[in-house]
């Protein structure tokens, strides 16, 4: 029983450090802000969840657990709205998305005469 | 496990202060530094329990409310600032 939750702490903590350099990564080579904070929110609520989970199967019954706890409900909640309240100031503030349209391509013309 | 675990966020870290320094626009930096205080609570955990007694706890809690209030603040005074923020290099 020991090793089992051991295995399964060693699967979450490893499978959340990987999603936590997914996300790093995202932020740094993708080309657009809102496609940037696309990436590291969602990776930030994944990885920090499962990281969480797999420090809660380590830490066992006791005082460590509601911690731990009070730490995934804190950033579950404030990771998606602080994620959620950047994309509403960058869009009011005038920042426009990198759409993918005709006009907006640089390299080639459009085929329309 | 736990050292693997701190190793990898230190390197997330890294990334989004490259992030941070290089960031074109403003959103960009804001977007980088609450990344990097999301991670910061994780290695407090995780260097925790890395060090086999988990009593920091506490200060990670705080960390992490600290941070959501901080990124709130800084997005409230400059989401009316008008475009003037956007293309600054500031």
């Amino acid at each position: 029983m020991e090793l089992f939750l051991d295995i399964l702490s060693w699967f979450f903590l490893a499978s959340g450090s990987f999603f936590c350099l997914t996300g790093a990564v995202g932020l740094l080579r993708f080309p657009d802000f809102f496609s940037r904070i696309h990436a590291t929110s969602l990776t930030d609520t994944l990885g920090a969840g499962l990281i969480l989970t797999g420090m809660m199967l380590q830490a066992g019954w006791g005082l460590v657990l509601p911690k731990l706890l009070m730490i995934l409900l804190l950033s579950f909640l404030a990771g998606t709205t602080a994620s959620h309240a950047m994309a509403k100031a960058a869009l009011k503030s005038g920042l426009k998305p990198l759409v993918n349209n005709e006009e907006n391509q640089p390299g080639e013309k459009p085929s329309k005469p | 496990m736990f050292a693997m675990t701190c190793i990898a966020l230190l390197i997330v870290m890294a990334l989004a202060l490259i992030r941070a320094f290089k960031g074109p626009t403003l959103y960009d930096r804001i977007l980088a530094v609450n990344t990097f205080g999301t991670k910061t609570v994780l290695l407090i955990a995780a260097v925790d329990f890395l060090r086999g007694r988990p009593d920091f706890l506490d200060i990670a809690i705080v960390y992490a409310l600290i941070n959501f209030i901080s990124v709130i603040a800084i997005l409230r005074f400059f989401e009316y600032a008008g475009k003037n923020s956007v293309e600054g290099e500031s």
